[in-house]
């Protein structure tokens, strides 16, 4: 009880140039990591150079909650190589392996399939009504590292929001409360 | 600066400090092992070669397929995907890839093995180009480590060919 007497009081000692110096603080920080994110995003060549992996369909080598780093290269797109695409009108990118590849002699477009590891038929039921084939500008990234166990921060964040609202609030709280 | 909150901060920071500097260095590790990796296919029979109903090219194949590749797997090794597949040329694709067979390695014991199977996907040309049809095939593996990068590559083995006519 005695620590929340001294967080009020702190609260309320709190004067007008402290509190400026740790808003630009607070906002030197955030800006820092966005900056960070937007390089990553330029030396990996994508939009999105780390994705955590939601489903089940790349076990046992992927399981749910790994984070998985992506790269994009103008080479040319091979089976065997993971690829992460999104289907047209859909949100979520998928992680599969490309399984079948035909490129064009004239114009160098690819016709892609892919599937899942673990799933048993190939992406066809996934993809829009009428598609068949995966193009180049669907696959945002190729998977070249893996980290595991990392991503369920981000899906426990996603499924349960009150988890992240009571983290922001408490590194508010340590913010505002330090005596720096 | 001695309260719980820094103190909980200041150990959270370095733990996860410390757990990215082994990830990497576990990865770095990969690099100095000596891989040599061996394989060899043949083509038992051709069970069925047809053209579907909507006009593309269908072949069913049975193959053998031995390969050792035991010396893929090191410490940071938590599975190899090894897959087979067929390439070849056709007037209007400068490069088909199709994939025949595949197979999850999930360690050292199972990686030297035989196998006997026809194709597991289906082998469908865009068009009716595979009478006569020379192709390569490959064994590519994907080496999926406990953590860090991932590395792949493959073996080529030229002269398969498809026979003449329908069957």
């Amino acid at each position: 009880m005695g620590w929340i007497g001294e967080t009020v009081d702190s609260i309320k000692s709190i004067k007008i140039r402290q509190l400026l110096t740790q808003a630009v603080t607070l906002g030197m920080i955030v800006t820092s990591a966005l900056i960070i994110w937007k390089a990553m995003m330029c030396v990996t060549g994508t939009e999105s150079p780390v994705v955590v992996v939601l489903s089940g369909s790349m076990e046992p080598g992927f399981q749910r909650g790994d984070i998985l780093l992506l790269r994009m290269t103008k080479d040319p797109i091979r089976t065997g190589e993971i690829v992460v695409f999104k289907i047209d009108g859909r949100d979520i990118p998928i992680v599969h392996r490309v399984i079948e590849v035909h490129e064009r002699k004239t114009t160098g477009k690819v016709d892609v399939l892919t599937k899942g590891d673990n799933n048993d038929v190939d992406d066809i039921d996934l993809y829009a009504d009428g598609q068949m084939w995966l193009h180049r500008h669907h696959i945002m990234g190729r998977a070249v590292g893996f980290l595991p166990y990392v991503g369920w921060v981000t899906i426990i964040m996603t499924e349960k929001p009150i988890i992240k609202y009571l983290l922001i609030g408490a590194m508010g709280l340590l913010v505002i409360t330090s005596k720096d | 600066m001695h309260s719980f909150g820094y103190r909980a901060n200041a150990l959270l920071t370095f733990s996860v400090t410390a757990l990215a500097f082994i990830c990497a260095i576990a990865s770095l590790s990969d690099n100095f092992s000596n891989q040599n990796p061996s394989a060899e296919i043949q083509i038992l029979n051709i069970n069925r070669f047809k053209k579907q109903s909507y006009e593309n090219d269908e072949v069913s194949l049975t193959l053998d397929i031995s390969a050792d590749l035991e010396s893929l797997f090191t410490w940071n090794t938590k599975q190899v995907f090894a897959f087979v597949a067929a390439e070849y040329e056709t007037p209007k694709n400068s490069l088909n890839q199709v994939s025949l067979w595949d197979a999850i390695i999930p360690d050292k014991e199972h990686a030297k093995f035989r196998i006997q199977t026809s194709n597991k996907y289906r082998f469908i040309d865009q068009g009716h180009n595979l009478r006569g049809k020379e192709f390569n095939l490959t064994l590519h593996w994907h080496v999926m480590p406990k953590t860090g990068k991932m590395f792949a590559d493959k073996i080529v083995m030229p002269g398969y060919s498809l026979p003449d006519a329908y069957k």
